[in-house]
């Protein structure tokens, strides 16, 4: 006991010691000026916000593209003059070409994939988050924090850049497989659309290992005192697994797009054989184009994870906060992200299952992935039993957080058709596929991270959003990303094909064009209420409702015991220290427990 | 014009919605933000269960309108088909199951415990018995999955049959190649060196191969009716992939790597047509992984028909190597000898030689 003591006055001393040495070290803040403030700022809420707004810019304009294709989709014999003003050769005689469609649909899959969910949403929460919640000043290392946002601005330079190259950006699908995107013969936006893809996301992979890597030590190393692992938020938890498994994939996709930058411009056979292109006898012989469907997949499937996993820790404490009780079974939460942490590196050829693969390596990829289903559905009924017999309050982020576990529910459990490889020969690349991964990977952790951010803007701003606006925001959301994407499973089981931009010449999948305008119809309202999210966020910063409490949502996480407008450094005095995990609401009836409250003798244990 | 009329009717629309919302905060205000809260909150709890219950109806109806449109209303037109439409059976009862159960549960318990200043959230952090449950339970039921999916997997990519008919098919931005093997059964050797589609030689078959000669080419698939067929799939520039929607199968097409697969068709192109009670129905073969721009285009068919069917159909049409030799000396016609000779026939030496300088 005596050294325990010891050990923690030692401790506090040290943290003091930090503390001044911080002080030392930035005594200049009053006079910070606007480019080291705003612009190449090391304060970890600042680089949180430059790449919410980054993402929030790059989802405008994915979700832009989007739209646009729907008007191919859904009204194939309209002209639209309008476009040809605007692009000219790419929507010659108003409507789109076929190379403009296919670009525009790997653009917004790249988009929404990596600039939006991955960058926008972990880059965002990861940075804000982390320090705040496990008490540290800031990341492990602000000048790498900076870069990676520096380096996140580079990939998205140079994306927005091939938007404009004569030949246009890459448009061979966002998985970009070779040969289609090796081969500048087989498709215009293989020649230097590609190139400039390649580069970005090569830059954007740094990005993303430089933050990782900070995640991962500032969660280990700079946790506060008291603040145990097993005392952590489910936030960080689900942030420290994310940035785990991003630190040991990314690297196999930079791997996989150097490769296939020297087999379009060094002449290599990494993956080209055999190649007869446009007539063209290519010397190519003993690559492999599968090889490529590897390493892409071995970090594209652990990052539908590093999309999601962010959500689902923010959607744990959101539910939590809001129905006033703890988050049912924290351990087993934990212990499911583990487990789905560790799947995540072992289901990757489930894409592939009719790539060729031999069978019996497909039938382990089949029982790995459906495993996936058990930690799933722990922390879907995990969080039914935290609502339930709770005192549910219908904050803006709590209703995006019910929603996300609506849509987590159906998009998952048609994951469970897709990875067995039997019904995977017949759904493959069908609209069934569109429909899960829009589902439960995009618009799931779309209401994630708005959940997210309707809950930490007071934190971000010292303002309020306006409600009422993210009232109609869920709610046209939720019910528009369920028209949209619901008939599309029985456009699947028709056996209808993705990534076509026109059905009309097929016998078997012309009859779902009155379902295609609909859809097409919704998207585009949906994209205009997002919209609205938008306006409601910028407005907000400056005329919002001001916070006028430290603690609005009367949440026990250390990030509300600090100031409302907290400065770099976070809390003005010592870092607050932590006594018990961050669940007690509704404990021997008293509303809520801050972790910095010390346990009482008469408290009851659970 | 209509384009800045369609602007000014969202921005007005986008006006009038943030005057609405700034106007509502200003009453929250008036009101005392708790009030506002509790009456913000009732409304939201009951567009919970609205919301399940328009979602329950809009299910129901949304079924009505596509149901009939889905493969679902037509057998699956090979055995492998029908093995695949029993998983899809399965799976849908057991997710359909777990999916009303927990969606109705989520949204009745939103609408049955919303805020009231009355009701203290009961604290329940832990229940290892409930954790338990939900643990074991799917995983049962995914261990049946699995089990029944393994099954029919190593059924479907399993051997063909000895007896398979054998049907080569070449995908190429933006059609198929089908090549079948002649009276030897065996299709002949192929360099995709020799690839000269101007000269008859589209798949760059070897014609050195005697094995080669009695080879037939087609752009249409012809398969005999309760015949296993085996399909030897190739790619020339990108990858493809066949996907046969009727009969529930699909393979990627890859170049340089010959990918396989195996059925047995169990209706012709015209009981389809019965049994559909569509007279256009037609067999397709959809390209069903993205390969240019013409992806979408990228139609085959397939004729599944009887045996004297197929048998008539094949007889009348020429080898390949007969029709590219013909076309190469067209004044001495000595093809009926050169068929059977499995050396170089001399009139393909320029052919080749052709090939290799370039």
């Amino acid at each position: 006991m005596s050294t325990e003591i010891t050990q923690h006055s030692h401790a506090a001393t040290l943290q003091t010691e930090s503390h001044g040495h911080h002080e030392g070290d930035h005594g200049h803040h009053h006079e910070e000026s606007f480019i080291s403030k705003y612009v190449f700022s090391q304060d970890h809420k600042m680089i949180a916000k430059q790449f919410l707004i980054t993402g929030m810019i790059w989802g405008v304009i994915g979700g832009l593209f989007s739209v646009l294709f729907r008007l191919q989709l859904g009204y194939p014999d309209m002209t639209f003059p309008i476009l040809e003003d605007m692009f000219g050769k790419w929507a010659a005689g108003g409507r789109i070409s076929n190379e403009f469609y296919y670009a525009l649909v790997t653009m917004h899959g790249t988009i929404l994939v990596f600039f939006v969910l991955t960058a926008g949403l972990s880059g965002t929460f990861a940075n804000f988050l982390i320090p705040l919640q496990v008490g540290a000043r800031d990341m492990a290392s602000p000048f790498l924090n900076m870069l990676s946002y520096w380096f996140f601005f580079l990939a998205s330079v140079i994306m927005f850049a091939s938007l404009f190259l004569q030949t246009g950006p890459a448009s061979g699908g966002w998985t970009i497989y070779p040969p289609l995107s090796a081969l500048g013969q087989a498709s215009e936006g293989s020649k230097l659309g590609m190139d400039f893809w390649l580069v970005s996301m090569a830059m954007f992979i740094v990005s993303s290992l430089l933050g990782g890597l900070n995640y991962i030590t500032t969660i280990l190393n700079m946790r506060t005192k008291g603040m145990s692992m097993t005392r952590m938020p489910l936030t960080i938890w689900a942030i420290f697994f994310t940035a785990v498994l991003g630190v040991l994939s990314f690297p196999v996709l930079l791997s996989g797009a150097i490769l296939l930058l020297f087999d379009r411009n060094l002449g290599t056979s990494f993956y080209l054989s055999e190649i007869v292109v446009k007539g063209e006898i290519l010397p190519n012989e003993g690559g492999s184009a599968i090889l490529f469907q590897h390493l892409f997949w071995f970090l594209g499937h652990p990052e539908v994870y590093i999309i999601l996993m962010p959500a689902l820790g923010m959607v744990s404490e959101i539910l939590s906060v809001n129905s006033r009780k703890p988050i049912f079974g924290y351990l087993a939460m934990v212990g499911s992200l583990f487990a789905i942490a560790i799947l995540a590196f072992l289901v990757w050829a489930h894409h592939m299952f009719v790539t060729g693969l031999n069978p019996f390596l497909g039938a382990f990829f089949v029982l790995l992935t459906l495993l996936i289903a058990v930690p799933s559905a722990i922390k879907v009924f995990n969080w039914l039993t935290t609502i339930w017999r709770g005192n549910l309050r219908f904050t803006p982020a709590m209703l995006f957080a019910m929603g996300f576990v609506s849509l987590f529910i159906s998009g998952g459990l048609t994951g469970i058709f897709l990875g067995n490889s039997t019904l995977d020969i017949h759904l493959h690349d069908t609209y069934f596929v569109v429909a899960h991964f829009h589902i439960v990977m995009g618009v799931a952790s779309m209401f994630g991270m708005f959940a997210g951010v309707y809950h930490w803007y007071p934190k971000m701003y010292g303002r309020y959003m306006n409600n009422t606006l993210a009232y109609i925001h869920f709610w046209v959301s939720l019910a528009g990303a369920y028209l949209i994407f619901w008939p599309m499973h029985y456009f699947g089981l028709a056996g209808m094909p993705r990534r076509y931009t026109d059905w009309s010449n097929w016998q078997s999948f012309n009859m779902f064009a009155d379902a295609n305008r609909a859809i097409s119809t919704v998207a585009m309202v949906v994209f205009a209420v997002q919209l609205l999210f938008i306006f409601n966020f910028f407005y907000s910063i400056w005329k919002g409702r001001k916070v006028t409490t430290q603690n609005p949502w009367g949440a026990n996480t250390l990030e509300w015991t600090a100031p409302i407008r907290p400065g770099h450094g976070n809390w003005p005095g010592d870092i607050p220290e932590v006594h018990r995990w961050a669940y007690d609401y509704g404990k021997d009836g008293r509303e809520f427990i801050p972790q910095t409250e010390a346990v009482s003798d008469s408290e009851s244990k659970h | 014009m209509t384009g800045i009329l369609i602007t000014s009717i969202l921005a007005l629309a986008f006006i009038v919605i943030f005057q609405i919302a700034k106007a509502s905060e200003y009453v929250s205000v008036l009101k005392g933000e708790e009030k506002a809260f509790q009456q913000s909150n009732r409304i939201n709890a009951f567009l919970f269960l609205s919301f399940l219950v328009l979602g329950l109806v809009g299910a129901w109806w949304c079924n009505k309108l596509f149901y009939g449109k889905t493969l679902f209303v037509q057998p699956a037109a090979s055995d492998h088909g029908e093995k695949i439409d029993n998983m899809l059976w399965l799976t849908l009862a057991v997710t359909g199951l777990v999916f009303f159960i927990t969606q109705i549960l989520l949204f009745w318990f939103a609408y049955k415990y919303q805020y009231s200043e009355k009701r203290k959230a009961h604290f329940f952090a832990h229940s290892n018995k409930l954790e338990l449950i939900w643990t074991v339970v799917p995983a049962i039921f995914l261990t049946v999955l699995v089990g029944l999916g393994l099954y029919y997997w190593f059924g479907i990519t399993g051997p063909a049959p000895k007896d398979a008919q054998l049907v080569e098919i070449t995908g190429k931005q933006f059609n198929w190649l089908m090549r079948y093997p002649g009276k030897d059964g065996v299709l002949g050797r192929k360099n995709y060196r020799l690839t000269d589609a101007s000269n008859g030689n589209a798949l760059g078959v070897d014609w050195e191969d005697g094995s080669s000669h009695d080879d037939i080419e087609s752009t249409e698939m012809h398969l005999v009716v309760g015949k296993p067929v085996q399909l030897v799939i190739n790619a020339q520039d990108v990858i493809h992939d066949v996907g046969l929607v009727h009969f529930r199968m699909k393979m990627d097409a890859v170049p340089g790597i010959p990918t396989t697969m195996w059925f047995t068709p169990k209706y012709t192109t015209a009981q389809m047509k019965e049994i559909t009670g569509n007279k256009d129905f037609v067999y397709e073969i959809s390209c069903d992984q993205m390969c240019g721009s013409g992806h979408y285009s990228m139609r085959g068919i397939v004729i599944v028909e009887t045996q004297e069917e197929y048998d008539r159909w094949i007889s009348g049409i020429k080898p390949q190597y007969k029709t590219v030799m013909e076309a190469k000396a067209p004044a001495a016609s000595p093809a009926a000898d050169t068929l059977k000779s499995v050396s170089m026939p001399p009139a393909a030496k320029p052919l080749a030689q052709n090939l290799t300088v370039k």
